[in-house]
């Protein structure tokens, strides 16, 4: 279960896609998410869909991988698609006692599932293309203007780059203790949720004490070097945009252009 | 319990970029009441082989018999046999998590559904083997204990659970020079105790040499040498050449071999080394 968790996962495969700059990819995701929203009839879907699978061929991730993303997601898209089936209302269809099926809720539900599907691909392979460290180096710079207003760009950065880096980390230290457990003859799997519940806790003990003593043990390690925050720190490797990432953020601001074209006149 | 394994291969993330092949068709028999020692690098497949040995996972293909228990790929029903099979796991004592050193003990015989009187005894009996005080320590936190006595808990918890089969995994890694002579006097009067099949993973030779029966060397996936200390031992380019080497003490009576060919190779620890060279002194004096 604990491997199907593709959040944050970066599948490095030297792509086109995973070249480009972290901040140019970070505009087009949410040039896409924004895009996603102004989506109104069957046609604009075309064109995003042609987008995700064209960047998904492009970055040549396979694309059953970036699916495996949507499995934890499966109960919150059936749901919103149920009810979105049964409480709009419209030119009934079927009637199941005080339910009843329209033709609008058929066309809405597909379409909001769709729109949900499609969202998470597209951000998931934001995640999958990009490394976490380029990912916060793309935020930070992107939210350096916002300093003068007090935003504290790269302390946020700082904090998601450490995030990330202990989901793995974190990950395979649960994995671990549970192994040990189970070898003392926990069980995790049976009983009822409260016996379940319950046994999490020889889980739960061990996992929270071992992350306080990485926190604590990280920053002492980080003032030990002398951190002290964002101020006149500067980088080994500076971002830079050329030729490629141009052309991609066209396509996206493309993408949005022909969406808002065909949504305002069509 | 004996434990046999066949044809086990075990791969890492299958299907993905980071796919690894950690066991690659390895085949080991291990006799009941055999101490083993299994020796290899970082990432040389041992610390996934002996999760093999109790079950906490499953072969992608090959076959391996615990005693009477088989599990392949499709066959897994192993609460039984984790029963049977005690794995202390590298830093036992992160996997702590109860209030009092008693009750951590007594979680492993409790999973096993013993009365309460039993689970008593057990605590007390597996503290006593490990050198833990019971009135002493059974009310304290395993919090604030030191570092080597925490380590002596987690194993008492599994010791408590009274295993046929008793892995080790770098039981001794972090420890002082003083816990670490503890913990391997322990280990040795278990097995000789109860003459239980004993599984001691390690990096360092030294340890090794003084306890076991039989090395398993172990490299990328696969078992390079296996035999007893002074088989092994006296393949010391191989050893050297997958990055492992010979005890230190070894070394030093091949270096003294090379002066005089009485001396004995086959010296594994300090003792033995000592009374070879006072041996020599002795007989030179005569001379």
């Amino acid at each position: 279960m604990l491997k199907d968790i593709t959040i944050g996962q970066h599948y490095p495969t030297g792509s086109f896609v995973h070249r480009l700059d972290p901040r140019i990819k970070i505009i087009i995701t949410f040039l896409y998410i924004v895009s996603l929203f102004i989506v109104s009839n069957f046609f604009g879907y075309i064109f995003v869909v042609i987008f995700v699978f064209g960047s998904i061929l492009l970055s040549k991730i396979p694309v059953k991988y970036v699916l495996k993303g949507l499995k934890p997601l499966m109960v919150l898209i059936g749901i919103t698609f149920i009810i979105n089936i049964f409480m709009t209302s419209g030119n009934v269809i079927v009637r199941f006692g005080p339910f009843s099926v329209t033709e609008e809720g058929l066309y809405q539900a597909f379409f909001m599932a769709l729109r949900l599907i499609l969202l998470v691909m597209g951000t998931s392979l934001l995640t999958l293309t990009t490394s976490p460290i380029a990912l916060t180096d793309g935020i930070e710079h992107l939210l350096n203007p916002f300093k003068k207003l007090g935003v504290p760009a790269h302390e946020l950065a700082m904090m998601m780059t450490i995030a990330l880096r202990f989901i793995p980390t974190l990950l395979e230290e649960t994995d671990k203790i549970m192994k040990a457990q189970i070898a003392r003859g926990a069980d995790f799997e049976s009983g009822n949720l409260i016996s379940r519940a319950k046994g999490l806790v020889p889980l739960l003990v061990p996992l929270f004490i071992s992350s306080f003593r990485r926190a604590d043990e990280l920053a002492m390690a980080m003032e030990a070097r002398c951190y002290r925050g964002g101020e006149n720190r500067t980088r080994m490797k500076e971002l830079k945009t050329n030729g490629r990432d141009y052309f991609a953020l066209g396509v996206g601001v493309m993408l949005i252009s022909i969406l808002i074209v065909n949504r305002v006149w069509l | 319990m004996s434990i046999k394994i066949e044809d086990l291969t075990y791969i890492y993330n299958p299907k993905s970029p980071f796919e690894t092949k950690a066991l690659d068709r390895v085949n080991l028999d291990i006799e009941d009441g055999e101490f083993i020692g299994l020796i290899g690098h970082t990432g040389s497949g041992k610390s996934t082989l002996i999760q093999h040995m109790n079950g906490l996972i499953k072969p992608t293909t090959g076959k391996i018999t615990v005693g009477e228990f088989v599990m392949t790929n499709e066959k897994a029903k192993l609460a039984d046999l984790r029963k049977k099979v005690g794995l202390v796991f590298q830093y036992p004592e992160h996997q702590l998590f109860e209030e009092t050193v008693y009750k951590d003990i007594a979680f492993g015989p409790k999973n096993l559904k013993l009365s309460d009187e039993d689970v008593d005894e057990r605590v007390r009996e597996s503290m006593e083997l490990v050198n833990l005080d019971f009135e002493l320590l059974k009310d304290r936190s395993p919090f604030e204990l030191s570092g080597g006595q925490r380590r002596r808990v987690a194993i008492a918890g599994v010791l408590a659970m009274k295993p046929d089969v008793l892995i080790l995994d770098e039981p001794t890694a972090g420890l002082d020079p003083k816990g670490r002579d503890e913990i391997l006097e322990q280990v040795k009067f278990l097995h000789e105790k109860y003459n239980n099949t004993v599984i001691f993973v390690s990096h360092s030779m030294e340890d090794i040499a003084k306890l076991v029966d039989r090395i398993i060397v172990m490299h990328a996936g696969k078992i390079e040498l296996s035999g007893t200390p002074k088989e092994v031992f006296r393949q010391s380019a191989r050893l050297e050449s997958i990055g492992l080497g010979i005890p230190q003490i070894t070394k030093l009576m091949e270096r003294l071999r090379e002066i005089d060919t009485d001396f004995n190779p086959d010296i594994f620890t300090l003792e033995e080394a000592k009374s070879e060279i006072l041996k020599w002194i002795r007989s030179n004096k005569d001379a």
